[in-house]
């Protein structure tokens, strides 16, 4: 039974600890994976920059702020592509399109816009859920993402079935059909950016505090923190990154219609997210990775077994796999990567590993326990 | 209205969390103070109520087809729900794939129907259907009822199955619960995509029954009203009497309680466990007969009776038998009054009926974070 931090501790752990977002071994790595993207459009070619890499960076920030909740916060939440859709949906609405609202703003204008409503739509959906728990908050979430979904396929003034095509983008990103590069680097800063603030923000006094929510409210809540407003402000902040998700999801894609942000979505970005591990934000650019990869490659080797299995049933497959990942390795494939490396280290005999670090969350095996500790 | 399978703290567990959860929520008990949430809350109701009441009284017979159609959605609403607020209840487990299951319920009896029925002739007649008999369209009360038992039955042991190879080694592990339940729907939405196609279809109701009922100058159709309206109540009262008088019921309300001790006191609780779950999931069944019947059957059916029946069972209380009665009849009325009313002069608003919806959602919530008949922990 490990003890709840008191206020104290939090403090002090805060203060040492604000400026570590990371260690110095995190730093070098993040450089060199940096540093291997930069130059991934010099190796790969097109199809593969964007259909694989860019892919993955969208949907890992969109995975991401859903792994930020659930590892920091405790909150496994469906609700993410609600948000990302909103954001997109306003974009599209924005910009000059077919279909949808004729406002023909500046793109970048629109972006601003985009962002500043769907944390608005997060604010309002953290502040609903923020009093449910566990899978009450998953119920919840799973709800508002269908809901804006219907929304956005029944209100034809804004998107319709057919959606809004033809979005005008920012000069910066240009025309990602022909020319995928610019977009790709767009993303990169964007996750990178996203992805050190929402580290940081796990180190600062509001990140512990909610780290100590997640494991004991209880005890939080007797301390005299306010558990319910720094559950809506955790869900906000999310939703701000998984707003830049939805603006990348559009740019990359150039439209945005009520399939591309249904349960199907859903499901796919928490698939990811399990995918890389539910406690690590790593992992999302992983499952991003490797959801981007087996979405283009599965059908060419997935052996055809009449109607059941085969190139068309891509979705099949899909759940097979997280239904696999889901019961053997509850931290993804983050997890097999540290409990790999753990082994090593105890077979080399340096004792027992270190704790994986102590802001991972969920030292008892990944999102699963939900035991009390 | 607290008659029925509400969860014991954690099933068991000595949940902290939960317990403290509860001490931090306003206890539902009996006392109302004024606040102004209240306030606003009672006056959006009474408007809603006023507007209905100003529609209704400018054509009563619209109101009435409107109000009756609503009742039958709330009924298949019900059906399904109260096998998914059963299952959580008793086994703090959240099916997601409750959806996949009516559906798939819905495909098998269609499946069964056409393989076993389609040619009318000879043997099968069991004469109950007066006119009928022939074309390929054309079934008697056997051919509807005979496919739908053997779906059902056939839905519930698919739930055994499932609760037997993936969940019943997690449990407690309601996260985990929920995942491998989603990652099941993914892979049974798509098979079904695959053998039955994207086309929606429908089950042939028998065609001894008549199309409509008419209540003076109100049309209904009858199997709507009827049918569906008659087998909820049927299968409400059935639930109810089964929880609150046979000693299954009391084993099953113990379990909820406290499942160690009722295993320490020598009940198979694993059996308890397995046949709610067929219980549950046969219900997800009998709506899909029942929906498959009364509405059509296609792909993104599984998702949208899932959702019914997460707005259900969040408004009406997880767990509750009664909340799941009281959930379904809000959101199905709540759904056949938008489609219809949500019109203001000239500004037809019924495009977005489904942030109505939502608000009720938020209505319920912000009174009851547990629901109406949400019982904390």
């Amino acid at each position: 039974v490990s003890l709840a931090p008191d206020a104290a501790t939090v403090e002090a752990e805060a203060r040492s600890a604000s400026h570590a977002t990371l260690s110095r071994n995190g730093w070098i790595a993040l450089a060199g994976v940096v540093l291997v993207a930069a130059l991934a459009p010099l190796v790969v070619s097109d199809f593969w920059l964007s259909q694989i890499l860019t892919k993955a960076l969208w949907l890992g920030l969109a995975a991401s702020s859903l792994i930020f909740l659930s590892a920091y916060g405790g909150m496994v939440s469906l609700g993410q592509v609600a948000i990302y859709g909103a954001a997109g949906l306003t974009y599209a609405n924005l910009v000059a399109a077919d279909g949808g609202n004729p406002a023909a703003w500046s793109p970048w204008l629109a972006v601003i816009g985009a962002i500043v409503v769907g944390t608005l739509v997060g604010l309002a959906f953290g502040f609903i859920a923020s009093r449910s728990e566990g899978i009450y908050f998953l119920m919840l979430t799973l709800a508002f993402s269908v809901l804006v979904y219907y929304f956005s396929s029944q209100v034809t003034q804004l998107s319709g079935f057919g959606g809004v095509n033809n979005l005008d983008l920012p000069s910066l990103v240009g025309d990602p059909g022909a020319a995928p590069a610019p977009l790709y680097f767009t993303a990169i800063v964007v996750c990178l950016v996203l992805y050190l603030w929402m580290r940081y923000v796990s180190r600062t006094p509001f990140g512990l505090a909610l780290q100590g929510l997640r494991d004991e409210p209880a005890r939080m809540r007797a301390l005299g923190f306010d558990v319910r407003t720094h559950r809506t402000l955790a869900f906000t902040f999310a939703a701000f990154v998984a707003s830049f998700a939805g603006l990348l999801s559009v740019w990359y894609n150039r439209r945005i219609s009520p399939g591309s942000i249904d349960l199907g979505q859903t499901i796919d970005i928490l698939i990811i997210a399990v995918i890389g591990g539910l406690y690590r934000l790593e992992g999302a650019w992983v499952g991003g990775l490797a959801f981007a990869l087996l979405d283009n490659y599965s059908r060419e080797w997935t052996p055809s077994i009449g109607n059941v299995l085969g190139p068309e049933r891509f979705n099949t497959l899909l759940g097979i796999i997280f239904l696999i990942i889901v019961l053997a390795s509850p931290g993804g494939l983050v997890g097999l990567w540290e409990s790999g490396i753990d082994r090593l280290r105890r077979r080399r005999g340096g004792g027992g590993a270190p704790p994986t670090t102590s802001e991972a969350g969920h030292p008892t095996g990944g999102p699963a326990a939900t035991t009390v500790k | 209205m607290s008659e029925t399978v509400h969860s014991g703290p954690g099933g068991g567990r000595p949940d902290v969390a939960d317990a403290a959860s509860a001490a931090g929520q306003p206890q539902a008990d009996g006392r109302t103070t004024v606040t102004p949430k209240r306030v606003a809350i009672a006056a959006i109701v009474a408007l809603v109520v006023i507007w209905i009441a100003v529609k209704a009284a400018k054509d009563f017979s619209q109101f009435a087809t409107v109000t009756l159609n609503g009742l039958s959605l709330s009924a298949l609403y019900f059906v399904v729900a109260s096998g998914f607020t059963l299952i959580f209840g008793l086994m703090r487990v959240v099916n997601m794939a409750h959806g996949s299951l009516y559906l798939l319920g819905g495909y098998l009896a269609l499946n069964f129907q056409q393989k076993l029925f389609q040619k009318d002739d000879g043997g099968l007649h069991i004469s109950l259907s007066a006119g009928g008999g022939g074309g390929g369209g054309d079934y008697n009360l056997v051919g509807w009822l005979v496919p739908g038992l053997m779906s059902v039955l056939i839905i519930g042991a698919i739930g055994v199955a499932m609760q037997q190879l993936f969940l019943r080694w997690n449990q407690g592990q309601d996260l985990r619960q929920a995942l491998i339940t989603i990652a099941i729907s993914v892979v049974a939405a798509d098979q079904m995509l695959a053998a039955y196609g994207g086309i929606a279809k429908d089950i042939k109701a028998p065609s001894l029954f008549p199309e409509s009922v008419s209540l003076g100058s109100v049309h209904v159709g009858f199997f709507r009203l009827v049918i569906v309206v008659g087998s909820a109540l049927a299968i409400g009262l059935g639930l109810w009497l089964l929880i609150k008088r046979t000693r299954y019921g009391k084993i099953v309300r113990a379990g909820v309680d406290d499942r160690d001790m009722v295993a320490a006191l020598g009940i198979n609780v694993q059996l308890v466990f397995a046949s709610a779950f067929f219980l549950g999931a046969m219900l997800a069944g009998v709506g899909g007969v029942l929906g498959g019947t009364m509405l059509s059957l296609q792909p993104g059916e599984d998702t949208g009776f899932l959702l019914n029946s997460l707005i259900v069972v969040i408004i009406g209380g997880m767990g509750s038998l009664g909340g799941a009665a009281i959930g379904a009849l809000a959101l199905g009325l709540v759904d056949a009054y938008a489609d219809v009313y949500l019109v203001f002069g000239s500004h037809d608003l019924t495009n977005y009926s489904i942030l109505l919806t939502f608000a009720l959602l938020v209505v319920v919530l912000a009174v009851r974070p547990l629901g109406l008949f949400g019982r904390p922990a």
